[in-house]
């Protein structure tokens, strides 16, 4: 990937998110649905209305106290969060949208958060209306750890073609190791949101030269591809730099390796989601203007690539999404297979693609609106998933 | 803060200096428009008086325009603690020719126009008179327009003191060749000049014309290397105004400093003859910069994101860490976990001013639009323009933190042009103008 990656905390957003990982999806909420005013002040939490029919429900959560407020609407055993809002600043509105089914529920505002809170009761009568509200937990857990099998697998292909490309590299066999190049790039390329998500590895293993600030060194897949297809005489390297290259991308490698491997080391749904999403950002960014591979041009691997993690990553959401908003499934279907029929049109991973400055400019256009046509759809896919 | 209003019959309230006035309506009426200011100096601001009315006006809508009209003549230069105007055309210009006779008779020529421009008058005999058999002085496209609180300000880039002029003794420290930032995609059309023309007004066809007619004074002497029309400011440069948003559809530049904090604006503005040149003193040093927003991509990142990449809430601007817009931030309030409620990789924790030993800049920047790239996507962003003291201090720290770890920057933002410039002081009023007269910039020829 082209930019250092910066460091998104995951444990934080795992945090921030896991309780909504209990939540029930929300179809998409309207600016007509009528919002429900809640103030959080030092110690009152007073809910505008406290009987709504059900289906979706939007609260307007205000903090009117001087402290960091929380808001929850909870189940009647005061235990199960059915959603939440966090981290709301003094002074600060955020909204929470929620779809409930008939029942009795509590509200609950936490300034400070901590302690007990605010609570007081909310019901919720039956509207007569579709609700769903099936329980996702689970599905949404074991997306997660399908998507973190996924991972772990492709980190292993790439720890093994890393290694024979760059045997081939530092012996000097440059077309055995060009040939090599783009095949096994195509394992990172697939889980890149996860590998940018440690900020220290990215930019040493994936900075292109654009990248860098001056006096910066350069490591990693690009500084060998430069090397491999320099734009000009004069980009040879002695072999003693080609083997700390070498040895540095290996390494690095293999740290990557580690870290995903870990035992504590997971992906929640949300992250799932919002993965599939950036993979589409890379190629939109950076694939379909030819800056990833500028000196190589096998950007069409690293395209290839970056949607099928898209496309995996989707395909473990695919059930809960399904069942919260089966139009969102539909479309997303119909973009992903006319964008993998482009794509196919060029080539294969196994069969090798065409090269980015083969591509006219017609089939640029093409495939730049296919990936926006997927893009904006899949952009919504975390929101129905966990939401 | 000299940008006095050219009558000024009431002193602006703490503004010092360029709260607009509207134009006499007797002045339309009456066809002074534009009408051909015969002679120099002395008629320009003849005709300049004619648009005052009178009284203060605060910032009106886009859809009427300003028909005020501001004083060329001052200690600094306008267009930097003026009130910014709502549309602006840029322009950077190499030096054609090796004569340093002939850079001072543009400077001149320039000058003399500049002053002309911004009173609402013609150039020249007009742009309906002067000889049948003769092109107009003047285009034409902003007759019967108002003066629309147009300002003209013009800049030396490092080009003017290379070996062509014999001036390389006279380059201040401060004009430094911009460093490669981490993530720069510079585009050559948008990088560099040797003289640069900031012409803003609240009428675009006004700040075309300004910069249309600068371009052909110059053919022969100066020709534009790059250009940015902008529309829609996104910066406030007084109190009065209202906080812009940007294309990210964000409130931008609520830090701003302001033309009021006379004492912040003297400290972190304008140069002085101690920083190391004495033509320089009363001048500034304006860094342009633009800066391509990814905006498809920006527009699929949930608000959740979107806001803690900012660091600000959409709606209303306030810091994630609480108030209303104008709340400063603090860096320290945690939420759930201890986590920071404003992330250290926002943009506002970066780029705030204490994040860099207090050091602050006066933004003028605009909002672009060139329309589509080749891919069909939206080819817009930020026209970056900041006037500083010294652009080592108060810009490459700034831009250095938000190049590496700034997280709209890496994901988001492109920048693809590149500037510095020193603008000289203004020129004191009263000057007689023209061949012989006083210009912009003689300090450094002198």
């Amino acid at each position: 990937m082209p930019r250092p990656a910066l460091a998104r905390p995951l444990a934080a957003t795992g945090a921030a998110l896991s309780a909504l990982a209990l939540t029930a999806c929300v179809p998409n909420a309207s600016a007509d649905d009528e919002a429900i005013a809640v103030e959080s002040t030092a110690d009152e939490c007073k809910v505008a209305s406290t009987e709504v029919p059900s289906g979706t429900v939007v609260f307007d959560v205000t903090n009117s106290g001087d402290d960091v407020t929380e808001f929850y609407l909870l189940a009647s055993d005061g235990l199960r969060i059915i959603s939440e809002v966090e981290n709301v600043g003094p002074g600060i509105t955020r909204q929470l949208v929620v779809q409930v089914p008939a029942g009795d529920y509590l509200t609950q505002c936490k300034p400070g958060m901590t302690g007990d809170g605010i609570q007081a009761a909310f019901t919720v009568t039956d509207s007569g209306e579709d609700v769903f509200s099936g329980d996702d937990a689970e599905l949404l857990a074991a997306a997660g750890e399908q998507y973190l099998l996924y991972v772990r697998d492709q980190i292993q292909t790439l720890e093994d073609k890393t290694d024979a490309f760059l045997a081939a590299y530092t012996a000097g066999d440059d077309d055995e190791a060009r040939a090599l190049y783009a095949d096994a790039r195509v394992h990172w390329e697939r889980i890149e949101p996860v590998a940018e998500s440690f900020g220290d590895l990215d930019p040493m293993m994936d900075a292109r030269e654009a990248d860098l600030a001056e006096g910066e060194s350069w490591t990693g897949w690009h500084r060998i591809e430069k090397n491999l297809w320099p734009p000009a005489e004069g980009y040879d390297l002695t072999s003693a730099e080609r083997e700390e290259l070498a040895d540095k991308l290996a390494a690095d490698t293999a740290d990557l390796a580690a870290r995903v491997n870990a035992e504590d080391f997971a992906i929640d749904a949300f992250q799932v989601g919002n993965g599939a999403k950036e993979l589409l950002d890379e190629v939109a960014a950076g694939k379909i203007t030819g800056e990833e591979e500028i000196w190589s041009h096998t950007d069409l691997w690293d395209f290839q690539a970056n949607v099928d993690g898209a496309s995996v990553a989707y395909g473990v959401l695919h059930d809960v999404v399904a069942e919260s908003d089966p139009a969102l499934v539909e479309e997303l279907d119909s973009r992903f297979a006319e964008l993998e029929g482009l794509l196919a049109q060029h080539g294969s991973v196994d069969e090798g693609f065409v090269l980015y400055t083969e591509l006219t400019d017609d089939q640029i256009v093409e495939l730049a609106r296919a990936v926006d046509a997927l893009g904006e759809p899949l952009s919504r896919l975390t929101a129905a998933a966990v939401a | 803060m000299t940008q006095d209003r050219t009558d000024a019959p009431a002193p602006a309230p703490e503004a010092g200096g360029g709260t607009p006035a509207p134009a006499d309506d007797a002045r339309e009426g009456s066809g002074l428009s534009r009408r051909t200011a015969l002679g120099a100096a002395g008629a320009v601001a003849g005709a300049a008086a004619l648009t005052a009315g009178g009284f203060a006006a605060g910032r009106t809508a886009a859809s009427s325009p300003q028909t005020s009209a501001y004083d060329f003549f001052g200690a600094h230069q306008s267009g930097i603690v003026t009130p910014q105007q709502d549309r602006l055309h840029f322009a950077a210009f190499d030096i054609t020719t090796d004569s340093t006779a002939r850079v001072v008779s543009l400077l001149r020529r320039w000058t003399e126009a500049a002053a002309r421009l911004m009173a609402g008058s013609e150039l020249g005999s007009g742009a309906a008179g002067g000889a049948y058999a003769a092109p107009p002085d003047d285009t034409g496209e902003a007759l019967g327009l108002p003066a629309s609180g147009l300002t003209i300000t013009v800049g030396f880039g490092p080009g003017l003191f290379d070996e062509r002029f014999g001036l390389a003794s006279r380059r201040p420290d401060q004009l430094i060749d911009l460093p490669q930032f981490s993530g720069d995609t510079l585009d050559e059309r948008f990088v560099g000049g040797d003289l640069c023309i900031q012409a803003c007004a609240d009428d675009p066809q006004v700040a075309v014309h300004a910069i249309r007619n600068l371009s052909r004074i110059a053919f022969g002497d100066a020709a534009i290397r790059w250009a940015q029309l902008g529309f829609g400011r996104t910066s406030s440069t007084t109190r009065e105004q209202d906080t812009p948003r940007n294309f990210m559809g964000f409130k931008d530049g609520t830090a701003n400093l302001r033309a009021e904090d006379t004492a912040l604006v003297d400290r972190w503005v304008w140069a002085d003859a101690s920083d190391g040149q004495d033509w320089m003193a009363g001048g500034s040093y304006l860094v342009a910069r633009r800066i391509r927003i990814l905006a498809e991509i920006w527009d699929r990142t949930s608000l959740q994101e979107q806001e803690a990449t900012v660091g600000r809430t959409k709606g209303s601007g306030a810091p994630l860490s609480g108030g209303s817009e104008f709340t400063a931030p603090d860096f320290a309030a945690t939420g759930r976990d201890d986590a920071p409620l404003i992330r250290p990789d926002s943009h506002v924790a970066l780029a705030h001013p204490s994040a860099h030993g207090g050091a602050m800049m006066l933004r003028r920047g605009y909002n672009f639009t060139d329309g589509a790239d080749e891919l069909g996507r939206l080819d817009a962003g930020l026209f970056f323009l900041a006037y500083v003291r010294d652009p080592r201090e108060q810009f490459v720290p700034v831009q250095n933190a938000l190049s590496s770890s700034d997280v709209m920057t890496v994901e988001y933002l492109r920048t693809t042009g590149s500037a510095l410039f020193a603008v000289p002081r203004g020129v004191a009023p009263g000057s007689a103008l023209g061949a012989e007269g006083a210009y912009v910039g003689q300090e450094l020829f002198a």
